[in-house]
């Protein structure tokens, strides 16, 4: 047994997202992490794959990070609304809240603007969907790092689904696809 | 501009033995057919269990009856991570009052106009699972109106559209963990899971606690609901008294007079908190 302290409570059961999330989840700006025209911006882009290879069109995607400076407790604000209309106005451009929430297109794919985390080479991905009964958690290593807790335990194939890979040709923009089920499928974390 | 992606991995030429592919001139999946499946996966949990099996709190992601999950749920083990205080998953993102206003919290004051339906106050706290309040933190929610349609352009249930209801509100949980709403009841609605597919009301929650691993969405039900049992999805909580923690209780006292009828409905996060860590250590 772990030295946790014994369960108080048990957990309130998770449930599917569903297929019509979109008045409540995605906001303005939600995939824009990095202040505008930051010069250290790097592009994080890729997409939803089902066990047959298709698309998911309705998966939501969450991206939980440090800052540039390693700090992980993040600011407020990543849903700052205009007080007139009620709008969600997104970021204010400033702070950095370490947090983004990004939905998939018709197509799977989807896209994040971010700055390159501090202390740790990755970011933490919570993935949400139709069909999915209870979210996932991953990680979207943007550089190897032999030394890591987690990517030196993996046989080299499954590691490999855990690295956002640079594209050649494109400014600071690395490549990472989630495949929930068959060939190459990602790999996902347990935390309990 | 679309952007070109790489084609995708092609998939697997031959599907998995454990994985029956229906031959396409079979007959129109119908309830009993679903019906059976669940009593069949209710049945080995239950005989797990008394074999000494640990409590199920949470739905396997691989649940035949509902079938959108087919596809979509990973066949290797997920990989354990050990908690580690320095990892930023123990930490998680921060709302305020930025993020938050007041009349965010109210489902019936968004537009200019009332909304169709029975008034409804939905209460409740947000608890750790050492049973701490979890304080400050965000909480969404989203539904569909009275007659069961949510203002989505890919809903295409022909029920009325509520131009006075968008079915979407957020809080922050106050000092005790409580969150509060104001909402109308949601419409039960079908969908095409199998013929004759209706989904129990029910209120979709996401929910925030302190750290990245205590992330949850979730549905609330409403008590005494006659289409529990054919419902997959609520069924896919496979322990019976798991699935009875995601049905709110009508609680008279939340009642407001001639205005509004009072649900209570407490919410307990799962994983590994910071907070149970410091305190760990101290």
């Amino acid at each position: 047994m772990s030295s946790t302290p014994p369960r108080a409570l048990p957990p309130t059961p998770s449930q599917t997202v569903g297929p019509f999330f979109g008045y409540a989840l995605p906001f303005t700006g939600g995939g824009d992490v990095a202040p505008p025209g930051h010069p250290d911006t790097v592009t994080l882009h890729g997409r939803v794959l089902d066990g047959a290879g298709a698309a998911v069109p309705d998966a939501l995607l969450e991206f939980w990070q440090a800052g540039p400076d390693g700090s992980p407790s993040g600011a407020p604000g990543s849903l700052r609304r205009d007080p007139v209309t009620g709008a969600v106005l997104g970021r204010d451009g400033v702070e950095f809240t370490g947090f983004a929430r990004v939905p998939t297109d018709a197509d799977g794919h989807y896209t994040l603007r971010t700055l390159p985390p501090g202390g740790a080479p990755y970011l933490s991905v919570c993935v949400f969907a139709r069909g999915l009964l209870h979210h996932l958690f991953t990680r979207a290593y943007l550089r190897d790092d032999p030394d890591d807790g987690l990517l030196s335990t993996l046989p080299a194939e499954r590691r490999a689904t855990l690295l956002a890979l640079p594209e050649e040709g494109r400014h600071r923009t690395h490549r990472f696809d989630i495949r929930l089920q068959g060939e190459g499928e990602t790999v996902f974390l347990d935390f309990a | 501009m679309k952007l070109s992606h790489p084609a995708p991995v092609p998939s697997p030429a031959s599907a998995s033995a454990s994985e029956t592919v229906t031959p396409p001139a079979q007959p129109p999946l119908v309830q009993a057919d679903i019906d059976r499946e669940i009593a069949g996966l209710h049945a080995a949990y239950e005989k797990a269990r008394a074999g000494g099996a640990p409590p199920a709190h949470h739905p396997p992601r691989d649940f035949r009856p509902y079938r959108s999950s087919g596809l979509r749920h990973p066949k290797e083990p997920l990989v354990a991570v050990n908690g580690d205080p320095e990892t930023v998953e123990l930490h998680g993102p921060v709302f305020g009052p930025t993020d938050v206003t007041e009349l965010d919290a109210d489902l019936t004051r968004q537009h200019r106009g009332e909304p169709l339906g029975e008034r409804i106050t939905v209460t409740g706290r947000v608890l750790d699972s050492g049973g701490r309040p979890v304080r400050n933190q965000l909480v969404e929610v989203w539904q569909a109106n009275a007659s069961g349609r949510y203002a989505h352009q890919r809903d295409q249930h022909p029920a009325p559209l509520d131009p006075h209801f968008t079915g979407v509100g957020r809080c922050l949980t106050d000092d005790h963990g409580t969150y509060t709403f104001t909402t109308i009841k949601p419409g039960p609605y079908p969908w095409r899971n199998h013929l004759n597919a209706w989904r129990p009301a029910h209120i979709h929650f996401s929910l925030f606690g302190t750290a990245f691993t205590q992330r949850l969405i979730t549905q609330m039900y409403f008590p005494g609901d006659p289409l529990f049992p054919y419902d997959p999805i609520l069924a896919s909580v496979t322990d019976t008294a798991a699935r009875e923690r995601l049905v709110a209780t009508y609680d008279h006292g939340l009642s407001r007079p001639e205005w509004s009828l009072g649900y209570r409905w407490d919410i307990v996060l799962d994983g590994p908190s910071a907070t149970w860590i410091e305190e760990g250590r101290s």
